[in-house]
């Protein structure tokens, strides 16, 4: 793209004209904005604001409970994901940045669960629509976390224990999932157990045992 | 023949005709659950509503016999009233997991609502509970919420595979699809059912939760696991490598041919797919090291000229399979032609194989038919191997055949200690290519275009559907290649010049040409 810059005319080429028209500017602000404050004070002018300085990190803006921010997995009551890998996010999805592996569920009644949940921040466009296609309320972008940046590419993608944990980030030291799923901390390996989140015992009174993995 | 009109639209048709099949004769599709055109008629999922004039009330078009001057509406009030009220009947225990549910995209239920249903529920009360997720066999998972009873699974195990194993039990809201105690869904087509049922009560165990039927994309091709040769329609996905370990095809399902296969594909066809991805060889291997084409070419070249020269062609042997295809075969034919003395044979002791009635055969070659008619089946191979034992061939170059499997592996063993060069060329690692001293990686069947000659003698192109994985290149290329290291000439330089100059050379195949054998093949 070609840039061209505009001829300064005479009167900006003085140059001490353009200082001052920029202090008097700071100084309306700063004036118009201390009068706002003193006036607060005095409990006046209610309905007019003044600006304020906010101390980021340490203070943070409200921001609207609808924004859209980091993703998160919805967990159920014994601690395994809601989401039923059902991959409707992952086919929405217009940047293709979710991965999802799916695997077999011991309760027949929820079937299938994913194994593995990447979302690749570093390409993700925050447009929502995985939460919208969402048929079990699974995912949400409600964290109000927006600190989201990285050292690398690869920090940049979430895995299943930052989404089901949004105060996790990577690099993780410990896995705490008790459910069987692709462990990026044991090499990308099945890890996890149903038996820690249900018990050992027979789950299914079937003719034929399911062959799926229980590790 | 009675003459008919379906809305609007009249034929002729051969008395005995259904309204359902004289309709797709005239292009109108009328929705079905329980009739399918390779079993005989229920009549009981009543979704194929049809208005005939004259009658009383809408009529099943899948049971009703076309009469003379018949008039048929398909779309009137009255029709589509029915259909919405039989689908919402349908679905009023329908348990309606579709997003955990393998049928979800090719589902009938789904379809059809979308089409035909679109109503406003009316059923509040709580749906009955019946099993769900049972393995029923080990290809096939049941979801009795799911089923909407249609009786094809039923019909299908009692009048094709004729074993029996599905019934409905009980009546009313608690009639259930099930097997008879006892028994379990193991005969040798049972991944049918989960092709005819209509929605996702039977699933295939092997696909899933794999990939969403949306993710996939097909390609019609020919079954390589018998010379039945069913045609197929492989379903793959390249642009998901995260799914199923990176495997690229996902199933296989049946294609329509009325003269081959009609519906159906057994289990060990529909199953054999995982050797495109799995044990592939990928890289030449020259005495244990990688390679590259040229180097590996030129050496086989060399050792090749080195035994013309001392006139000693004789001691080199030549061992295809019929698991290649024509074009394969008669490249390596033509190759071996030019170098007199050489023996080429493909002819080798049968393997035991199962077979029956219906489709499988003993042979689990898919172009036996093709090494017949190229004529390169009177040699017997035993021969060479124990020449090769012995000591007297030099160069033995084995393309697609397992020896450890055809001759033991003692003999493999000695072969290869005595042999110059043992060459072998294929797409999958076995034991025979474990002992060669030169292996070169072929590409697998669904990654190269040609015809197979089944049983019936029917030329049956197969197509490329995927890339080729790794080095490995088409088994009539590297041929080629060699032929071209050679100094021999081939004349011809792509495909299907091959697989004419071959036709011409052949008597059956005469003036054959891939145009002409089209996707449904071509019987000679
Ligand atoms: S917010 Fe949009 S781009 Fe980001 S993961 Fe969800 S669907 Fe994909
Ligand atoms: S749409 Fe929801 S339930 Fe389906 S895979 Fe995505 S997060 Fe899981
Ligand atoms: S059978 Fe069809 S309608 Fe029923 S759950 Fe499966 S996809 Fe959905
Ligand atoms: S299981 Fe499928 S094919 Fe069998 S009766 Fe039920 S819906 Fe029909």
């Amino acid at each position: 793209m070609a840039i061209r810059k505009r001829e300064l005319t005479f009167w900006e080429k003085l140059y001490l004209p353009q200082i001052f028209s920029g202090l008097k500017l700071t100084m309306k602000h700063f004036f118009v904005n201390l009068f706002i404050h003193m006036a607060h004070r005095l409990g006046l002018m209610k309905n007019s604001s003044a600006a304020v300085t906010i101390q980021y990190p340490e203070e943070r803006r409200w921001l609207a409970p609808r924004l859209r921010t980091r993703h998160r997995l919805m967990l159920r009551e014994e601690g395994t994901p809601r989401c039923v890998g059902c991959m409707m996010c992952e086919t929405i999805c217009p940047a293709k940045c979710i991965t999802i592996v799916a695997g077999e569920h011991p309760d027949p009644n929820v079937e299938k669960y994913p194994t593995r949940f990447d979302i690749d921040l570093g390409k993700c466009v925050y447009c929502g629509y995985c939460v919208e296609a969402c048929p079990e309320d699974a995912i949400r972008m409600d964290t109000q976390i927006l600190d989201i940046a990285a050292y690398s590419r690869d920090a940049m993608k979430l895995d299943m224990h930052e989404l089901l944990n949004p105060t996790l980030r990577k690099p993780l030291k410990e896995c705490e999932l008790k459910f069987p799923h692709k462990c990026a901390i044991h090499d990308g390996k099945i890890t996890g157990s149903w038996d820690a989140v249900y018990g050992k015992g027979p789950k299914k009174s079937n003719q034929f045992e399911s062959e799926t993995p229980s590790h | 023949m009675p003459k008919i009109t379906i809305d609007g639209k009249t034929i002729e048709v051969a008395a005995g005709t259904t309204v359902i099949q004289a309709a797709e004769q005239v292009g109108v599709f009328i929705p079905r659950y329980c009739y399918h055109p390779g079993l005989s008629v229920a009549g009981n999922c009543r979704i194929c509503l049809v208005d005939v004039e004259k009658a009383p009330k809408l009529q099943i078009a899948c049971n009703t016999p076309v009469a003379e001057g018949m008039v048929v509406n398909t779309t009137s009030k009255k029709v589509t009233d029915g259909q919405q009220s039989v689908l919402e009947f349908l679905l009023a225990n329908h348990p309606l997991d579709c997003p955990v549910c393998d049928q979800s995209g090719e589902c009938d239920l789904q379809n059809f609502y979308m089409q035909y249903g679109r109503y406003d529920p009316r059923f509040e009360e709580q749906k009955n509970k019946k099993p769900k997720a049972v393995p029923i066999g080990p290809t096939v998972m049941l979801d009795a919420e799911r089923c909407v009873l249609c009786s094809r699974c039923v019909r299908f195990t009692d009048e094709i595979t004729k074993t029996g194993e599905f019934g409905i039990f009980n009546r009313g809201e608690k009639a259930e699809i099930g097997l008879y105690p006892g028994k379990t869904l193991d005969n040798d087509y049972s991944g049918n059912v989960v092709d005819i049922c209509p929605v996702g009560a039977l699933t295939d165990r092997d696909f899933r939760f794999k990939a969403r039927v949306w993710y996939l994309s097909t390609a019609p091709s020919v079954c390589n696991g018998c010379s039945q040769g069913c045609n197929i329609d492989v379903h793959y996905v390249l642009d998901r490598p995260h799914l199923a370990d990176g495997a690229r095809v996902m199933r296989l399902k049946p294609r329509y041919n009325a003269d081959v296969n009609q519906w159906w594909i057994c289990d060990e066809g529909r199953y054999g797919f995982k050797s495109a991805d799995q044990d592939r060889i990928e890289k030449i291997s020259l005495k244990g090291a990688v390679a590259a084409w040229d180097i590996a070419l030129t050496q086989i070249a060399t050792a090749v000229t080195k035994l013309k020269a001392a006139n000693q062609l004789s001691a080199m042997a030549v061992i295809p399979s019929a698991q290649l295809t024509i074009e394969d075969l008669y490249a390596v034919k033509k190759l071996t032609d030019q170098l007199p003395g050489v023996v080429c044979t493909a002819q080798v002791p049968p393997l035991p194989g199962k077979s029956d009635d219906l489709l499988m055969k003993a042979d689990k070659n898919p172009n036996s038919a093709g090494v017949a008619l190229l004529e390169l089946d009177k040699t017997p191979a035993s021969s060479i191997i124990e020449a090769a034992v012995s000591g007297q061939i030099k160069i033995l170059w084995v393309i697609g055949q397992d020896l450890v499997k055809l001759f033991g592996e003692e003999k493999v063993k000695q072969l290869a200690q005595k042999v110059e060069l043992f060459i072998y060329q294929g797409p999958n690692t076995n034991k025979t290519s474990s002992y060669a001293h030169v292996v070169l990686p072929a590409s697998h069947y669904l990654e190269k275009d040609g015809t197979f000659i089944n049983v019936q003698n029917r030329v049956q192109r197969i197509g490329k559907i995927l890339p080729a994985l790794g080095d490995s290149k088409a088994d009539w290329q590297i041929v080629a290649a060699l032929a071209a290291k050679l100094g021999l000439t081939a004349g011809w330089k792509s495909l299907p010049e091959l697989f004419v100059a071959a036709a011409a050379e052949v008597k059956p195949l005469n003036g054959l040409t891939y145009e002409k054998i089209g996707q449904q093949g071509f019987t000679v």
